[in-house]
């Protein structure tokens, strides 16, 4: 309760009574009309709280029945109904119809970003870099199953040794050592005349016994000089990208026990216009064949 | 401010009271509604003037044309929403460039502080909108419901069929002004004549109605109902604005030291003031300039117009309300304070005046800022580029190692064209010998290097793969720089980045 109205000196204003400490308020009345446009706030307010979810009660929604989430659904309704045309033109042409097409590549390179991420990235990377051990490089120049827009959309569609796809590419590297196809010292006579490819043999006689072995037991995949086969998923020996380690032990390893990596097939699992998307994409990482 | 102090004049001696059992004056303050009257004078012909010239600027300046080509908006001042671009005649001003839009404001706001330093609040007087629009929304009304005696009696009188006729025409041409206000708003932001068009015919957007609504609202609310009180209780500047006065500045004064002791013009004794309180009448906020500077007082000097007329009239020189400074007010009040009130003051206190000092630290210092503000602008608008180019480089992965060996790095290049026209520009690159790039998605010219084609007003994205063979023993950071380049071989724009491979 104010106490003591005094008029201010300076001003010549009074006050409103109050004090603390010595400090004394000023008595500058507001507007009656600014008063009417605080009690409008409230009875907006009141209104506001009938209409909209306003109450901390789950599943009060108020009158209009709209929610944030809702309306969060509507717009991602809406959103993906916008895409649904442009989606259908892509499912139905080929990976490269869709690339020669300004428009649907446009598309199809944002959308097959997106897809990659969801799907792909886990293992490729998040730009398609690889990963040690078996997770092949999808930027580089070098294509186990073929760089092709072609290739990289049948190996998303069918993937690399899936147990759930009748089409997926399924060759094996035999397991030289395992079962017993080569002893351990060929194994190593092999190994030696690999590096030989890229120059990199230290011990010459044991490459040139490893030769011979090479061309009995590797060259019908591989190549006679490694140049490796796309048709059969067999690297190529002869370059500088070595999926599994290029140095003797992991080679050594690799025939010893072969390797089998594997994808899923996507085929199955992803709408045909997003594995279009996702080779269209794929293919411009690297440039692609 | 005794116009918008509620309270019952205090009695003289009352000061010193208690409080006991007298209940606090109320917190809210009932509007004093002003009746400003007509007044003549060479300051209202300045405002009328000013007025005039406002409100053909705002509602000309959108039907200025300003050619740009096919393609592109030919009204010269613009802010175009829907495409993000601020045209004003030859300038372009694209999102990014907001800064040039800034270093208006601060020219702006700077010009205000200097204007205010050398000649009070001018701005609030004559040019400010909400003067302005009051200033037409009372020419209107004066026209309705006559001058201040007029309308005073009308607001007292019950309601009848005269009164509401009167009421009805005056709200009805404030509505239409109001309309036009925000019609003519809305002509800066989409082209003038398709707006006009569209919004009689019922095809404008949903949002041009609603800010055309909104507008219209806000300039008949304002200019028609809150008037004074949006420079009394809303404004800012009044605020400050006294901060940029000193005693050198010009202001609207009455000369207190001529005026003082008011009386009747026959009683001997007294000075040039007879109280006649004309220039409370003619104030459009509704103080009494004899009180001094105020927060209310909007510099526009109606009131010394007012007074001027009345001096006249009695016959005596005009000046006794004027634009003066603080300084001078004081000189003459010193000089005047032993002589006799009235006749004896007028020419020494006059004498006593020195020329405004226009020439003071403040305002070089306000010139200064705007100096190099308008400088910097200036020749950031200068030198802008037509193109300009801004590399992204891939960040996963770092590098590619290829099959023979080589290092390859990615990069997502964006090229903007401002230009007045098609831009066909190639890439090349400033890289160690050996280094090669390809364009994806790149047309080859003749000569066999990428094209990279511009639409006017266009922004184009291309990826680049830059590659350094097996052979060049790259370092694990070469730094290059990606050069655009136009048909006549001048370098149109370009951007530095770095490329990266394995640490040899």
């Amino acid at each position: 309760m104010p106490t003591k109205i005094e008029k201010d000196a300076i001003t010549g204003t009074d006050t409103t009574g109050h004090e603390w400490d010595g400090i004394k308020e000023l008595n500058t009345p507001l507007p009656r009309w600014w008063l009417y446009v605080f009690y409008a706030t409230i009875a907006f307010a009141a209104v506001w709280v009938v209409l909209y979810p306003a109450l901390p009660i789950p599943g009060a929604t108020g009158l209009t029945g709209w929610t944030a989430r809702g309306a969060l659904r509507e717009e991602l309704a809406a959103g993906s109904q916008q895409q649904q045309a442009m989606l259908a033109r892509i499912r139905a042409a080929t990976p490269a119809e869709v690339a020669a097409d300004p428009e649907m590549r446009a598309f199809a390179l944002a959308g097959g970003r997106v897809a990659f991420a969801n799907t792909c990235a886990a293992c490729h990377g998040a730009g398609g870099q690889g990963a040690a051990g078996g997770f092949p490089s999808l930027a580089d120049d070098d294509w186990l199953w073929g760089g092709s827009l072609a290739a990289i959309h049948r190996t998303i569609t069918h993937g690399v040794r899936a147990d759930d796809d009748n089409d997926t590419h399924a060759t094996l590297m035999p397991r030289f050592l395992a079962d017993g196809m080569l002893n351990a010292a060929q194994v190593g006579d092999t190994a030696e005349f690999v590096l030989s490819l890229t120059g990199r043999a230290d011990d010459a006689p044991a490459a040139r016994r490893g030769s011979l072995l090479f061309a009995e037991n590797c060259a019908s995949c591989h190549g006679d000089r490694g140049q490796g086969n796309q048709e059969m998923g067999a690297p190529r020996l002869d370059d500088q990208v070595w999926l599994y380690g290029g140095d003797k032990a992991s080679i050594v390893r690799s025939i010893a026990y072969s390797r089998r990596g594997a994808m899923p097939a996507w085929g199955v699992r992803l709408d045909p216009a997003v594995v279009n998307m996702l080779a269209v994409y794929v293919h411009s990482l690297g440039g692609g064949d | 401010m005794s116009r918008i102090d509620p309270r019952p004049p205090v009695a003289a001696g009352a000061d010193g009271h208690d409080g006991a059992g007298q209940s606090p004056a109320p917190l809210y303050a009932t509007r004093q509604k002003v009746y400003p009257r007509a007044v003549h004078g060479p300051v209202r012909r300045a405002k009328w003037a000013v007025l005039v010239a406002c409100l053909a600027l705002y509602y000309l300046v959108p039907w200025l044309r300003w050619n740009r080509g096919p393609g592109m908006p030919d009204q010269a001042v613009l802010a175009d929403i829907r495409q993000a671009r601020l045209f004003l005649g030859p300038i372009e001003i694209l999102p990014q460039e907001v800064y040039f839009i800034t270093g208006l404001l601060i020219l702006g706001a700077v010009g205000l502080f200097a204007v205010t330093s050398l000649y009070g609040r001018v701005w609030c007087g004559f040019t400010c909108p909400q003067t302005v629009w009051t200033d037409l929304f009372m020419w209107v009304e004066r026209r309705i419901e006559g001058d201040r005696n007029a309308r005073m009696k009308l607001d007292a009188q019950p309601l009848s069929a005269g009164k509401a006729l009167r009421k009805v025409a005056k709200h009805a041409a404030w509505l239409l002004i109001a309309l036009l206000t925000g019609g003519a708003w809305i002509m800066y932001f989409i082209d003038a004549p398709t707006v006009v068009r569209e919004f009689f015919s019922g095809r404008a957007s949903a949002e041009t109605y609603l800010f055309v609504g909104l507008f219209t609202f806000t300039t008949y609310l304002l200019a028609g109902w809150a008037r004074e009180q949006v420079c009394t209780y809303m404004c800012p500047w009044p605020r400050f604005q006294a901060a940029m006065l000193d005693e050198n500045s010009l202001v609207v004064s009455y000369r207190a030291w001529r005026g003082e002791p008011q009386g009747k013009p026959s009683q001997p004794g007294v000075g040039d003031c007879v109280n006649c309180h004309a220039c409370v009448h003619v104030c459009p906020t509704g103080i009494d300039i004899r009180d001094g500077q105020q927060l209310e007082c909007i510099g526009c000097a109606l009131c010394a117009d007012a007074c001027d007329d009345v001096m006249h009239r009695l016959g005596r020189p005009g000046g006794l309300i004027a634009f003066e400074t603080l300084g001078n007010l004081a000189a003459a009040t010193a000089a005047t304070a032993a002589l006799p009130p009235g006749a004896a003051r007028r020419d020494p206190g006059m004498a006593a005046r020195r020329p405004m000092r226009a020439i003071r630290p403040r305002t070089l210092l306000y010139g200064a800022v705007m100096l190099v503000v308008a400088a910097a602008m200036g020749t950031a608008l200068l030198l802008r580029a037509d193109q300009d180019l801004a590399v992204l480089r891939d960040r996963a992965p770092v590098y590619v190692r290829l099959s023979d060996g080589g290092i390859r790095n990615g990069y997502t290049l964006k090229l903007g064209n401002r230009g007045t026209g098609e831009a066909v520009l190639h890439l090349e690159l400033d890289a160690p010998p050996g280094f090669f790039f390809v364009v994806q998605d790149a047309e080859p010219d003749t000569e066999g290097r990428p094209l990279l084609p511009l639409q006017r007003d266009g922004i184009g994205q291309w990826r680049v793969l830059v590659t350094a063979p097996a052979w060049v023993r790259a370092h694990d950071s070469t730094d290059i720089r990606f050069r655009v380049v136009d048909e006549a071989g001048r370098t149109a724009a370009s951007a530095a980045s770095v490329f990266l491979g394995p640490r040899p």
